[in-house]
């Protein structure tokens, strides 16, 4: 038996040990957090008008740009987090949802300039952008609680960057479910609004984020 | 410790890509990988002993992690053990299906990392400054004290030892041990009252052979 100065903890650890169920794999866990978005989505979908949200869409074309480079975003930001709190996995996997957020946010830049483009469509003042923060961040907390379960399961080496992309999946998939109840078009107050709800769950994660991945502190003691 | 290992790689094979690249002559690393490998699917299901056996087979590689990573001698045993807890925390973050060396590097590497900012942060605060702390005195100690402390002793024994053997006899019980007048005469057979004029004498006599000092 080889002996090393290391034995005390090993043996702690040794002591502490229990059989555990191997983790889900990323892709898994994932689509269940997809699921419940798409659940989401299914309800709002109950209780608002499909086609009048259709006929927003289509209005100016920033409108559905803008819906599917955040569904997109949510899905490959959503793709990243699962991947980055496994501890073998590439911080590269940060990248992977950047394109579609720099897509989503451009299209939604687009509607900065629709006033002049389409005059006849209305954009959101601030006062109505309200609404909006207020729904997004309705939206995006409790995902972001399902999502910081969800990745407390592994092990993030990463906190602070997991979190930051785990928030934007949210915030984006939030983004997203807001087409169901937007009256009115996006413009640049809108924008503000999206970026405004991002920076604040950012800076919540940049307070809270250390201690929110971190799992129990395992054999305090030793 | 042989028979530990063969059972385990029996009872739960696994299939890594690095083992395929060169089936006929396995390279030592593959084979290690492989173990360990299968040493955490054993653990992951609670074999104390295998997994005790992995933590301390995998202790090298993790040194050898850290002090590529840059990590002082000083910090890498804070690396080591950083990174057998934060294995033991993930392990049921392992897939078999992948490598074992390659998934305890990155969170060695991540500890190490780690270790390297707090070094840089105790940098910061902490001066190296042998010589200093060796020459700064303690305010709340008088070096002479101890020494003095053992002259007053010798002292007042020798002293009191050349009292007559009644007047000793008080000191001894009254004042050295404490007892009460009640307890002293209990112990000696003598009276309070003579106790008390011993006691006295000797006091007289002590204090001038000791110039006055208490």
């Amino acid at each position: 038996m080889v002996t090393n100065s290391y034995d005390r903890l090993i043996q702690a650890l040794g002591a502490d040990l229990t059989p555990v169920r191997r983790l889900a794999p990323p892709g898994v866990r994932t689509l269940i957090w997809l699921t419940i978005v798409g659940a989401i989505a299914l309800a709002l979908a109950t209780v608002s008008d499909v086609g009048a949200m259709s006929r927003r869409l289509m209005a100016a074309p920033d409108m559905w740009l803008a819906a599917i480079g955040s569904l997109v975003t949510a899905v490959l930001a959503a793709v990243a987090a699962f991947q980055l709190s496994l501890p073998d996995r590439k911080p590269a996997w940060a990248l992977l949802p950047l394109p579609a957020a720099v897509f989503w946010v451009a299209a939604s830049g687009i509607g900065c300039l629709r006033s002049w483009l389409v005059p006849e469509t209305h954009p959101a003042w601030l006062g109505e952008a309200e609404t909006c923060l207020a729904f997004i961040l309705g939206i995006s907390v409790p995902l972001s609680a399902l999502l910081i379960v969800m990745l407390r399961q592994g092990c993030p080496l990463r906190p602070n960057l997991i979190l930051v992309i785990g928030w934007l999946a949210c915030a984006s998939a939030a983004a997203t479910l807001l087409n169901f109840i937007h009256p009115y078009d996006a413009t640049a107050t809108d924008l503000t609004v999206h970026a405004f709800a991002v920076a604040t769950v950012i800076l919540a994660n940049a307070i809270f984020g250390g201690r929110l991945l971190m799992g129990k502190d395992v054999l305090a003691s030793v | 410790m042989e028979g530990v290992s063969t059972m385990v790689v029996l009872a739960a094979p696994i299939t890594t890509g690095l083992t395929m690249v060169d089936a006929q002559t396995p390279r030592p690393v593959d084979n290690r990988d492989r173990r360990w490998g299968n040493w955490m699917v054993a653990a992951q299901t609670g074999d104390r002993t295998v997994y005790e056996t992995l933590l301390r087979d995998c202790t090298p590689f993790i040194k050898t992690v850290a002090r590529r990573q840059g990590v002082s001698p000083n910090y890498i045993d804070d690396v080591v053990q950083e990174t057998l807890l934060t294995v033991h925390r993930a392990r049921r973050t392992y897939d078999p299906n992948r490598s074992f060396s390659a998934w305890l590097r990155t969170i060695a590497q991540r500890r190490a990392i780690d270790g390297l900012r707090r070094q840089s942060r105790n940098g910061v605060w902490e001066t190296h400054a042998p010589f200093a702390y060796e020459n700064h005195p303690d305010p709340g100690r008088d070096p002479e004290e101890a020494t003095n402390q053992v002259e007053r002793t010798v002292r007042l024994d020798s002293a009191v030892s050349t009292l007559p053997a009644s007047q000793r006899e008080a000191v001894q019980h009254l004042a050295l041990r404490e007892q009460s007048l009640t307890e002293a005469a209990a112990v000696t057979g003598r009276t309070t009252g003579a106790l008390k004029v011993n006691l006295h004498r000797a006091l007289k006599t002590l204090r001038a052979q000791l110039g006055g000092q208490d």
